[in-house]
């Protein structure tokens, strides 16, 4: 076991909902791990599963993206279906790559769910932890 | 001064690029006049020493077929690019890899495992396998090295252009052949083929709806397709948006919807991860319990979404290159 | 020509240099190619703190700035305003949170210095990507919305028209004032709610630039800030406005001598008829009749006893719902509370047991104007002579509503002077904790200390019926540690606040975030506290959290003046998220148009392209997640910048 090894993890929030649950969980000073770095993007809808693959490529060792909660909290109707659909193909695409699926987490965290996040953050690099490091073809890459 | 002098050679594959070169049918014969066919393995007889004995770059220009697979393809694309001044990585397997390119997913263990062991239809009571070298009675037989994975040419050698699909059309194969004729050579790592996607040629593009939307995705086989609309539009997985065009809709033409032979349009990294976004995001539900039994119905979306491009994806390939 | 980027990194007092070693992250960031500048400063977003920009835009031909220090959504616009003073496109700025996102919220003072420049690593390496963007500027209708009018709604309004703003008032009851209309005083002054309040309530009728909707709801918003297209359903009340006097004749003719159904507004002690006013100075006097107990409505015969004796024939059975179709520039969300039901808490006995009333009944009951005629009573008509008021019913209780409800604390207090002066009953305060914390709220707590109420500190555990109709309390006494039993004759349950039923609904409409209990949320608890995270939208009173009335209204004054600032603006600036379709790489395949949800991009049959309306585009970037071609590329989030940014995130 390597008890050295930190995770690297990014996570994906959309501005509305998860974002803004990062800040409020900022300005309510709660701490965790450090090891989750967020990228935003105004709706998990934008989100393309190359990101995914670029992020597991570039070092990640986990992945979460987050938006808000179906079925309506979307600030644009239902990028966050959109999303989810993806999510699902992706999933099962990057098991059957020989990625453990649980390295890309899908979660739906709402403008005030500051504790849900830092619920999800300090489990996820738990689970990443001992999943331990990414271990496949797609960290051999050069950029 | 002779006649430019080209070579053609075939890696792992399967023949049906040769097939589709002979395809441009009477144009062959014009092609035949205008160069000297210095190298054609399925043609005329060949061994290593001819290419050995080519001045560097006395071939103006090789089309190469097929994956790389073990050392003696290494060997001989070497060869090829020092003997070439243009080497042209020819149809799906050199360019992306192709189908042998779906053992990467796998290795190298279980694949020998599958082929010559457990394979349905396999007897093989002793458990013969390949191995490398073999001695008896003071004689010793090599072969080439399998590699643990199998590689796009320009994994191994440096590749001038490439011209897309499974096969390449005749008209790609055709369009390649007279581009390098004329004397306008485009710039390195060139696709041939449209620069816009499938559905821009497709002659079903304007029976598709504004809003594809689909509430289910069937394979070809489970439904009978109406020739004179919009496969994707009809449920079936066509992978014709994210496909370069180029090669006239043949399978559209043929009843059948497009499996992407002809690979990604430039500045896309990873060819199957954009296909997976379209697909997913066109289907018609807004319930996330019906979204994944749905989805769960793809039988297989490694194989599906990166049919011919599986080492050039963002999971396996090496290096990432915008090949403009 | 390579791109030349000034970081610049705050310190923010100690909020970020008391745990990220500013100075280190400052050297490591001044490597990263192409970085020409990186300097460091104790509040960026000071005047000095952007004069420092500008000037090292001129001096140092910067083309490119990151800023670590918040959050966009806190300094995004002055960063981006400090770069166009200096000559660039805003746009040309990446603000990276080096706060909210990691000295807040990182224990370790080496890791969240890692974590810094990683970030702004990133951002540096986004930034290069970063392509100028222009934006237009639309006229705002200077017409505002408010839905709601209780006291804060009504509070908006008039703030609004005195300033020459044409309000659209719409209220959902029959009738204005909202809460504070059933209420008898307010405390801590003890002023009579519909004496401050009916002034109010008439001016908003009297000023022509108000128009009011009763008895309707908001059905519909399109459009955006500055924009908006609001379709407002009125319901049928089957009196017609314009014709209607107020005689209330109708109410008096109807076929029904008495009162016989439960009146919503007495809070289910009174009663009324099917044609009803909620009291005899409800605004606007126009009677409603409700189709479910109106005898013309359920058995189509009657004889109508209401239409012949009105002197206008202002009733009409057969009106419709209309639409009305209007156009604003902001909105203001007043929408109020309901109070906790208090029969989900069954020890109280709530709707099972004789006598226990809520806070809300009781002011009622103490309202002159109310089914009583302001006298105290029990059910059997009698005077009671022990009344108990039991604290924090649904509040500070894990079961209901952790929250607590502010307000009623000083409801009780209240209460209890009310029904001591009335009656001169003997009162007892069962509390937890007396919440006494406004302008006069202690002084009266004091006062109704030393009035003679008596105070128990301790949960009720349950009330249970005794003899005579009597109710005997069941609790606990913390203060003598012992458990006590006291037999009151009434009991006034002081329950908490909570959205309203339907908040989930209305939300939708209105297109607001609420927390997770249904409040309205607000952009910043501390700095945009009456500002809605959609933009346009404002949210005032008690909608957003249970308050106070001296609360509601500055908030709603505040609300008015932040809907007034945007109005006066005069000009909203377009999405600047919007996305571009490249004609040369689009290959007409129609995926965006079918992820579009707003319509903003149709196919052009001859070019076999797709085109985008972005006047229509709100930036949300599916389509560009979905072109298959990569023709599509989102403002400000464009591939680039996004595989960008992931990468520096992980990796240098």
């Amino acid at each position: 076991m390597n008890d050295n090894f930190e995770p690297k993890i990014v996570a994906i929030f959309c501005y509305w909902c998860t974002t803004q649950a990062a800040e409020l969980a900022g300005t309510s000073r709660m701490t965790y791990a450090p090891n989750v770095k967020i990228v935003k993007t105004m709706c998990t809808g934008r989100v393309d599963p190359q990101f995914i693959l670029w992020a597991f490529r570039n070092g990640a060792d986990g992945v979460i993206v987050s938006g808000c909660h179906p079925p309506s909290d979307c600030h644009y109707e239902d990028g966050n279906f959109k999303w989810f659909r993806k999510y699902v193909l992706l999933s099962k695409t990057l098991e059957q790559a020989g990625i453990d699926p649980k390295r890309l987490r899908q979660e739906w965290i709402s403008a005030s769910e500051a504790d849900k996040l830092k619920k999800v953050i300090t489990e996820f690099t738990e689970e990443i932890r001992a999943l331990g490091p990414l271990k496949h073809p797609i960290r051999e890459g050069g950029d | 001064m002779g006649k430019p002098k080209v070579g053609f050679y075939w890696f792992a594959s399967c023949g049906g690029c040769e097939e589709s070169q002979v395809d441009i049918a009477d144009k062959l014969i014009d092609v035949v006049n205008a160069v000297d066919i210095a190298i054609w393995p399925v043609a005329l007889d060949f061994k290593d020493s001819d290419l050995e004995k080519l001045e560097d770059g006395e071939l103006v220009a090789c089309f190469l077929n097929g994956a790389i697979t073990n050392s003696e393809h290494r060997k001989i694309a070497e060869l090829f690019r020092k003997k070439s001044k243009y080497v042209i990585a020819y149809g799906a397997c050199s360019y992306m890899g192709g189908i042998p390119g779906l053992e990467v997913s796998k290795d190298k263990e279980t694949l020998i495992e599958r082929v010559y062991l457990k394979g349905d239809i396999v007897v093989n009571p002793d458990k013969v396998v390949p191995v490398q070298e073999f001695k008896e009675d003071g004689v010793r037989i090599e072969i080439p090295e399998i590699y643990e994975r199998p590689y796009s040419l320009d994994e191994v050698i440096d590749v001038d252009f490439y011209v897309p699909g499974c096969p390449p059309t005749p008209n790609v194969f055709l369009d390649a052949v007279n581009t390098l004729l004329s004397g306008k050579i485009p710039e390195k790592g060139y696709v041939f083929g449209s620069r816009k996607s499938l559905c821009n040629e497709c002659p079903l593009n304007k029976t598709k709806p504004e809003k594809v939307l689909v509430k289910e995705f069937k394979r070809p086989h489970e439904v009978i397709l109406d020739p004179e609309k919009c496969y994707l539009a009809q449920g079936v997985i066509c992978l014709g948006p994210v496909t370069r065009g180029g090669c006239d809709s043949l399978c559209i033409k043929g009843g059948m919807p497009c499996t992407g032979c002809f690979g990604p349009l430039e500045g896309i990294k990873d060819y199957g991860a954009k296909a997976i976004s379209y697909i997913a995001s066109i289907l018609d539900s807004k319930d996330l319990d019906e979204i994944r039994k749905t989805l769960e119905k793809i039988p297989d979306p490694l194989g599906t979404f990166y049919r011919y491009s599986l080492p050039r994806s963002l999971f396996y390939q090496k290096k990432v290159g915008d090949k403009k | 020509m390579e791109n030349r980027i000034g970081v610049y990194i705050c310190h923010c007092g100690t909020n970020i240099a008391g745990k990220v070693d500013v100075e280190k992250v400052r050297e490591y960031a001044s490597h990263l190619k192409n970085v020409v500048i990186a300097r460091t400063y104790m509040f960026m977003c000071s005047e000095p703190g952007q004069e420092m920009i500008i000037k090292d835009i001129k001096e140092y031909g910067l083309n490119r700035i990151v800023v670590a220090a918040c959050t966009e959504t806190l300094h995004g616009h002055t960063f981006r305003e400090a770069a166009k003073k200096g000559g660039l496109n805003p746009y040309l700025v990446q603000m990276v949170s080096i706060r909210e996102f990691d000295s807040w919220v990182t224990e370790n003072k080496e890791e969240a210095t890692e974590k810094a420049k990683s970030l702004i690593r990133a951002g540096v390496y986004r930034v290069n990507y970063h392509r100028p963007v222009e934006t237009t500027t639309y006229p705002v209708n200077s017409n505002v919305l408010i839905v709601g009018a209780g006291i804060a709604g009504i509070t908006a309004a008039l703030v609004l028209a005195d300033a020459g703003k044409h309000v659209y008032l719409v209220e959902r009851q029959g009738f204005i004032g909202g809460n504070m209309a059933k209420f008898d005083k307010t405390f801590p002054t003890l002023d009579c709610a519909s004496c401050i309040l009916t002034p109010k309530m008439s001016a908003v009728k009297n000023n022509p630039n108000i128009t009011l909707y009763t008895y309707s709801d908001v059905e519909k918003i399109d459009g955006f800030v500055g924009n908006f297209d609001v379709t407002i359903n009125r319901r049928p009340r089957y009196v017609r406005e314009d014709l209607c006097i107020g005689c209330l004749s109708c109410i008096e003719n109807c076929v029904y001598k008495e009162p016989k159904f439960i009146s919503e507004f007495d809070e289910g002690i009174g009663k009324r008829k099917p044609v009803y006013v909620s009291f005899p100075q409800a605004i606007p006097l126009v009677p409603v009749i409700d189709p479910e107990t109106c005898i013309q409505f359920r058995t189509g015969k009657c004889v109508q006893t209401c239409l012949k004796g009105c002197p206008t024939k202002a009733i009409d059975f057969s009106m419709k719902e209309e639409k009305v179709n209007v156009k604003v520039g902001a909105i203001i969300a007043a929408t109020g509370f309901k109070v906790f039901d208090a029969s989900r808490d069954s020890k109280y006995g709530y709707g099972k047991l004789p006598n226990v009333f809520t806070t809300i009944q009781m002011e009622r009951m103490l309202n002159s104007a109310g089914p009583t005629g302001g006298e105290i009573r029990l059910q059997d008509g009698s005077v009671p002579k022990e009344v108990a008021i039991i604290n924090c019913v649904g509040s500070r209780n894990e079961n209901f509503n952790a929250y607590c409800s502010r307000v009623c604390c000083m409801i009780g207090l209240k209460h209890a002077h009310m029904i001591k002066d009335r009656i001169g009953a003997d009162v007892t305060i069962f509390y937890t904790d007396i919440r006494a914390n406004g302008k006069g709220y202690e002084e009266f707590y004091r006062k109704i200390m030393l009035e003679g109420v008596n105070f128990v500190r301790g949960e009720v555990a349950s009330i249970i019926p005794s003899e005579n109709n009597r109710l005997t309390i069941i609790f606990e006494d913390t203060l003598l540690s012992r458990v006590r039993k006291k037999e009151v004759d009434m009991v006034i349950l002081n329950v908490g606040l909570e959205p309203h039923d339907d908040w989930e609904d209305v939300r939708k409409v209105l297109n607001l975030t609420c927390t997770k209990e249904g409040w309205l949320m607000e952009k910043h608890p501390k700095l945009a506290p009456v500002t809605s995270l959609s933009d346009g939208r404002f949210i005032a009173g008690a909608a957003q959290f249970p308050k106070d009335i001296p609360d509601t209204v500055a908030q709603a004054e505040a609300a008015a003046a932040e809907a007034m600032s945007l109005v006066d603006r005069g000009v909203v600036e377009s999405e600047p998220n919007v996305i571009s379709i490249d004609e040369n790489k689009c290959s007409g395949c129609k995926m965006c148009i079918s992820v579009c949800p707003f319509n903003a991009i149709t196919y052009n049959e001859e070019k076999n392209i797709a085109e985008v309306n972005i006047g229509l585009c709100k930036g949300c970037g599916a389509c560009n997640a979905v072109c298959p071609s990569g023709a599509i590329s989102q403002n400000n989030y464009t591939d680039d910048e996004l595989f960008a940014e992931i990468m520096g995130v992980l990796r240098e």
